[in-house]
């Protein structure tokens, strides 16, 4: 019973683990070692990590990645946290309507605002920019950001403000004075959680960009093409890949129960 | 009764201040959301193209009686369908086997959490980009381990022989989907009380039994809310498809057909009808689904 129970972890851990690993491997070896199916490669080499930076400019697709996800996140969350607050802490009428609202935004296709959002961007010049990347990623963030910081501002006790409604404070000072230090934990972990959607982001990124300049993370990955234009270069692919892996890996190595926190109150509980 | 009036001026006053709290982010969700889905289905009524979306003329339903006429859209609605459902099935499953795991008392539990984790942690295109070395055909792990185990006598074209190129999808996207729901029904699991499962221990029932008369209904609102989520996520699959198998006609979903009508044949009009139709198939299936199983979104925060 006991080593059927084993066994089951032990079938588990390899299942999720093996693929990545795999990637780890191949991206270490080079040449025809990459067509071997060794489970370790007989002479290491970097070779597909220096291609990618030096013939590629994987290092700028980084750099885009980064920025926008970062300004989109910023932006979303300083929006997200008074919206949040009215929407957690304060009863009005609509109030449900609203909350619906949000969670539909957050559940319908992307693919939906794809020629209204091409529009747009056009109609502002910043197509091919990381500003219009920001600017449509934000309907990807915000009612996401939105709907966490909800739920976390409903689950802090009541008796926190009435205190200070009672002093006769506004809403603005309770918010920035009373909510906003008490939540830098949830923010911090709606942030990881924002960034991560914003980095894996792949559709408008790939059909808001022109130049491989312009790229972010995934779009490079996915178009990544080599001299031959009969086989993928597998080695860069797979190196690229664990370079913008590894970095969330290891976010979630840090900060597990912060992330399983974050991503069972954004579900909606029954 | 003065208290009382002080109250509702209070009152009053927080909710004015609510709405001014919430104008950003209404503003912001008009800007990039209400404004961009109208604009999407007014250019389905019109034969917009991409290089001139200025000169697009209204033409009524003309893009659906098309689109409703072509195989292709009808295939592609198939295949969006039946990856949801196999999709959503099997990892529902294999998600209840893992929750329940990590939910058992072993050493090293927190080891095994974070290996689960590692797939969820994995952009979309980089598990597709991962699978899609390992099904590679001439050069895949896959392919070689089943040789060598004989379980296949030659070596498939996973991802190129329409028969195997949807499972290849759905297995690659059952890998990377897996954890958050294992996740989610971990959460509901350690909400049970221990009484039950004590009670049930000393009458020596059997676990399987435990699972499905106590476990399974003490979980169902909780996996219920998962399984819709992950329905309604399934339906819109874009990154996974068009990656592994690009824009074939074979394992097309509706996301990559109305793309490719909308960016790579230019065709606006059209691929926007296509985009309204994905749209409109999902609000629906959102409602049914929301009325089968009786959960009221808004109410479940509270």
């Amino acid at each position: 019973m006991k080593a059927a129970f084993y066994l089951l972890v032990a079938v588990i851990v390899l299942y999720t683990v093996f693929p990545f690993y795999w990637a780890i491997v191949s991206s270490l070896k080079s040449g025809s070692a990459l067509f071997s199916t060794d489970l370790w490669p007989k002479e290491s080499t970097l070779a597909n990590y220096r291609s990618i930076f030096l013939e590629q400019p994987f290092g700028r697709n980084i750099l885009n990645s980064i920025l926008v996800a970062t300004a989109t996140v910023s932006a979303c969350l300083f929006i997200a946290v008074t919206a949040a607050y009215a929407l957690g802490r304060i009863e009005f009428r609509g109030q449900g309507l609203l909350l619906m609202l949000i969670l539909s935004v957050s559940m319908f296709p992307q693919v939906a605002v794809l020629s209204g959002m091409f529009e747009l961007i056009h109609a502002l010049g910043l197509y091919n920019t990381r500003l219009g990347l920001i600017l449509s990623y934000m309907v990807i963030v915000l009612p996401f950001t939105v709907w966490v910081l909800t739920t976390f501002m409903r689950a802090l006790p009541k008796e926190l403000e009435e205190a200070a409604i009672m002093d006769g404070a506004t809403p603005w000072i309770i918010v920035t004075r009373i909510f906003l230090p008490l939540l830098t934990p949830v923010l911090f972990t709606t942030g990881i959680l924002a960034f991560i959607a914003a980095w894996n982001e792949f559709l408008f990124a790939l059909t808001f960009t022109l130049t491989n300049n312009m790229r972010t993370v995934p779009v490079a990955i996915a178009l990544m093409s080599g001299n031959s234009q009969f086989e993928l270069p597998w080695g860069n692919i797979m190196a690229a890949s664990v370079v913008v892996t590894m970095p969330l890996v290891l976010l979630v190595l840090a900060f597990q129960k912060y992330i399983i926190s974050g991503l069972t109150a954004g579900a909606v509980k029954g | 009764m003065q208290n009382k009036g002080h109250m509702s001026a209070l009152t009053r006053q927080r909710v004015r201040s609510a709405w001014v709290f919430l104008i950003p982010m209404l503003l912001v969700l008009a800007g990039v959301a209400a404004w961009p889905l109208l604009r999407t289905i007014y250019f389905s009524f019109t034969d917009a193209s991409l290089d001139d979306l200025a000169s697009a003329r209204w033409i009524g339903l003309t893009n659906f009686i098309y689109l409703l006429g072509d195989p292709d859209w009808w295939h592609a609605v198939w295949n969006t369908f039946f990856f949801t459902v196999c999709s959503v099935s099997v990892e529902t499953v294999l998600g209840l086997i893992i929750a329940l795991t990590l939910n058992a008392h072993m050493p090293g539990r927190g080891l095994l959490r974070t290996a689960v984790m590692i797939p969820w942690a994995v952009p979309t295109v980089v598990s597709a980009q991962m699978w899609g070395w390992m099904f590679h055909d001439l050069y895949g792990v896959i392919n070689d381990t089943l040789l060598s185990l004989h379980v296949i006598r030659e070596a498939k074209a996973w991802t190129a022989d329409p028969h195997l190129a949807m499972i290849a999808i759905v297995i690659a996207d059952v890998w990377k989907t897996t954890p958050f729901m294992a996740l989610l029904i971990l959460a509901s699991l350690q909400l049970l009380p221990h009484e039950c499962y004590e009670s049930a221990r000393v009458d020596g029932i059997h676990p399987i039994k435990v699972f499905f008369k106590v476990t399974l209904p003490l979980i169902k609102p909780g996996l219920t809310v998962a399984v819709i989520f992950r329905c309604l996520d399934a339906m819109r699959i874009f990154d996974l498809i068009y990656i592994l198998t690009s824009n074939s006609r074979d394992t097309m979903s509706m996301s990559v057909y109305a793309r490719q009508q909308l960016v790579d044949f230019q065709d606006v009009g059209y691929g926007s009808a296509a985009s309204t139709m994905l749209f409109v198939t999902i609000a629906l299936l959102t409602a049914l689904l929301l009325t089968l199983s009786k959960v009221k979104p808004g109410k479940e925060i509270a």
